[in-house]
């Protein structure tokens, strides 16, 4: 944690009072202690079966890494190690490309699309089984809380199979007229966010128009993407048709500049993506980026303040913050600003830090060390800047990595806060006074992934949403998923949809 | 997002000595409530004994926080409850419609509050809220309000009749600002009588008028709340949403009278690790 000037720091003790000074009228506030404290929920998890080793997806088996390396995984709520991971080296891409281009070759190409259709059914049922496993796997490898990941990643990643099951055989449909083929052999890299989520919006369009995949989980989050894997076994889906390979930037390096990959697809930062763009520039390689965002939540003083302080909430705090499309530019209008801050600052005190298998944690663990690392320094440049941080004075457990909720009040589109993706648990609050000036400074930013808006009017939503240059934009809500809704950037968040009839085009070639 | 949120607080795991802690807390905030043509002496008389003491003693079960009757069995309830701190809650006001002069209403409550109560629970008059005679409907709450003298008043909003949630939290504002000490969802002979989307809504308006004033105003969710979950779910809301200060008889109510019984079942079996049958349990 980095040392703060008091003076700048304004932290809620139990009572929801700020630091000794008196409250005013204008300063009351709840009192968020712990009167009827919840006794430990912990889901159970005893029942599951982690491997000492994981060894990579090639060809249907799995089979040990040529490079003979092994990383530790670590869960990162308590730093103990879990598992160790293989580290595929440039050999190990090589078998599996060649394993990708075999299958696509001689099986998938040539499967209908009905029968592709089959198989995507089938492994969307299978996870749907080993739900609650995998969710659990998922809290344990990644941090994220077992309330997120049992309600919301597994249901997603299950529904984003079950959609591209659908659309298998109906290619044709999505593009009347056209002609169509599968690309080949896709690359597909991603983030440690979403692990298993992110596995499936890049497998499940990939499968049903016809390609063969090699994908490359996250370094710090492979685990449930090999559990994924015996699912694919299980569903009996042709050998080679999807390979995983485990390890760090290099083995993605690898997989981005093998000469035989006919398309990268890739989610993570902006700068890795403007690497992989350079490399790939030049060649005959397709590619999709998803990469960061800084979006802006516009609350207009018509709006309903209860709901939009729900919708910060689920904006900013989801997963950590560890969210490309996090609300994490807070706009505010000028009138309503205290009221909304008020009520941002109770709230912030009710959310519940810690184990992330208990299921009554809000907060999770922040995934690695080298992001709370990041997140730190971020905020400290904040405070440098002269930002005024309130935070939930959550009780951090000693073991792990967390940060606890937060906000920052006093930032300007200077800030390094305002104009950097923190991907943490920390907002930076700015106002405005006109719609005008809301639009202007939402869009005044090198990113464009989401937005937010929040207002009673009807009208105002549609005249300000297509003013915003963000992909995805809610209106009343924020941070809803659903496979037939495309997601994906402007500018330097990327480019190419993934979900929807969108999210097929990255994978075909149209004639 | 209200009905969203509201979900949310159903989702916490409740356990052990929580839910113990919490099925307490629950019976200690009951208004065990008989409201029907039907209810006699004998009638009060059991739901009395009842209030008093929910469960064998060994249980450590502390007793109602008050019964809820029709103003003529407010002296009879009285009587009944006189060794005991389980107060007398009566309808009043024309009690359920509240379609009366309000001459009349008034009345009402002062023999009920003559009698003996110590809490009123009003209605406010629906028709001339949903014709937009706010004023009439704030002058009626202010008037009875005085009519109540010591004892406390409840405004039920009956939230099914009003409908959507920006006439709830209206409805709610209204009662506040004229002196409500309680606001209350439903006279429980509507449907639908209380939900946790809109008692949100009401708990809203309560932090509101919290934050505007310093004053901290109760609630009671009131009809419909049947089983131990749903009512640890509404504690949850309230403690998450109002905070510590309001988790206490004098803030929070349930306006029930077939929850007691499933609550007792419920805390039964988290101290004897077992479920009894329902004939182990008297009838309110």
């Amino acid at each position: 944690m980095p040392r703060r000037k008091p003076s700048q720091l304004t932290i809620l003790d139990r009572n929801g009072e700020r630091g000794e000074r008196p409250i005013g009228k204008r300063e009351r506030s709840l009192d968020f202690g712990e009167r009827w404290s919840y006794a430990p929920a912990p889901e159970a998890h005893s029942y599951i079966r982690l491997r000492d080793r994981y060894q990579l997806f090639i060809g249907g088996k799995f089979v040990a890494p040529k490079s003979g390396e092994y990383f530790d995984s670590v869960n990162p709520a308590t730093e103990e190690k879990l598992t160790e991971i293989s580290s595929a080296n440039e050999k190990d891409v090589d078998l599996a490309v060649k394993a990708a281009r075999r299958a696509y070759k001689n099986i998938w190409s040539k499967m209908p699309g009905r029968e592709r259709g089959k198989y995507l059914f089938r492994i969307a049922r299978l996870i749907q089984e080993k739900a609650r496993e995998l969710a659990v796997l998922e809290t344990m490898d990644g941090g994220k809380t077992i309330k997120e990941s049992r309600d919301i990643d597994l249901p997603l990643v299950a529904a984003h199979f079950f959609y591209y099951a659908g659309w298998a055989d109906k290619l044709h449909h999505a593009f009347p007229g056209q002609k169509m083929r599968p690309l080949g052999v896709a690359g597909q890299i991603i983030p440690w966010n979403f692990p298993l989520l992110m596995a499936a919006w890049k497998l499940a369009p990939a499968l049903a128009c016809g390609n063969t995949c090699v994908l490359k989980p996250a370094e710090t989050t492979s685990v449930t993407a090999l559990h994924l894997a015996e699912i694919l076994q299980e569903a009996e889906l042709p050998d080679g048709v999807v390979n995983i390979v485990t390890g760090t930037g290099e083995t993605g390096s690898a997989l981005v500049t093998h000469p035989d990959v006919d398309k990268i697809a890739f989610t993570g930062s902006t700068e890795v993506g403007k690497r992989i763009a350079m490399a790939l520039a030049g060649t005959k390689k397709k590619l999709t980026l998803e990469l960061g965002g800084k979006a802006a939540n516009i609350i207009f003083d018509d709006a309903p303040v209860e709901q939009a302080v729900e919708g910060i909430i689920a904006g900013i705090y989801f997963n950590q913050g560890h969210v490309c499309c996090a609300g994490s530019r807070l706009f505010v209008q000028e009138s309503v600003f205290r009221q909304v801050i008020r009520k941002l600052r109770d709230r912030i005190s009710t959310l519940r830090l810690g184990n992330p298998l208990d299921k009554n944690t809000d907060i999770g663990a922040i995934n690695s060390r080298a992001q709370l690392d990041k997140i730190c320094e971020l905020v400290d440049s904040g405070l440098k800047q002269g930002a005024q941080l309130v935070q939930s004075r959550a009780h951090l457990p000693a073991k792990g990595y967390w940060y606890p909720p937060s906000f920052f009040t006093g930032v300007t589109a200077s800030h390094r806060i305002a104009q950097e993706e923190i991907f943490g648990p920390v907002l930076s609050v700015m106002t405005f006074r006109t719609p005008e000036e809301a639009i202007a400074r939402a869009n005044n930013t090198p990113y464009g992934l989401s937005a937010g808006v929040w207002t009673d009017k009807g009208s105002k939503i549609f005249k300000i949403v297509h003013q915003l240059r963000a992909g995805v934009v809610w209106a009343n809500t924020y941070n809803k998923f659903d496979p037939s809704s495309p997601f994906g950037g402007y500018k330097e968040s990327g480019f190419g949809r993934e979900g929807g009839r969108h999210g097929l085009l990255p994978y075909l070639s149209l004639r | 997002m209200v009905e969203e949120r509201a979900a949310a607080f159903t989702r916490r795991s409740i356990k052990t000595s929580a839910k113990l802690e919490g099925l307490k807390l629950v019976v200690s905030m009951m208004d065990l409530t008989t409201l029907e043509g039907g209810d006699t002496p004998g009638k009060i008389a059991i739901l009395c004994r009842k209030a008093m003491q929910p469960l064998h003693p060994r249980y450590q079960v502390p007793n109602c926080a008050a019964v809820c009757v029709y103003p003529n069995l407010v002296r009879m309830a009285k009587k009944f409850l006189e060794h005991s701190t389980v107060k007398v809650t009566s309808v009043a006001t024309a009690f359920p419609a509240g379609l009366m002069p309000v001459k009349l209403k008034l009345q009402e409550v002062r023999t009920a509050v003559r009698d003996g109560a110590d809490e009123i629970d009003m209605v406010i008059n629906r028709a001339n809220f949903l014709a937009g005679e706010y004023e009439r409907v704030f002058d009626q709450i202010a008037a009875t309000k005085q009519a109540c003298g010591a004892a406390h008043l409840k405004v039920i909003l009956e939230t099914g009749e009003l409908q959507t949630y920006d006439n709830v939290r209206l409805a709610s504002e209204i009662a506040m600002r004229a002196g409500a000490d309680f606001i209350k969802t439903s006279t429980g002979k509507i449907s639908p009588a209380a939900t946790m989307p809109v008692a949100l809504v009401m708990l809203e308006a309560i932090r509101d008028f919290f934050y505007e004033t310093g004053i901290r105003i109760g609630m009671k969710p009131a009809g419909g709340i049947r089983s131990a979950k749903e009512a640890l779910g509404y504690l949850v809301m309230l403690k998450e949403t109002l905070g510590d200060a309001w988790l206490t008889p004098d803030l929070f109510r349930f306006g029930a009278s077939t929850l007691l019984n499933d609550i007792l079942m419920q805390l039964v079996k988290v101290v004897d690790a077992n479920y009894q049958s329902a004939d182990y349990f008297s009838l309110p």
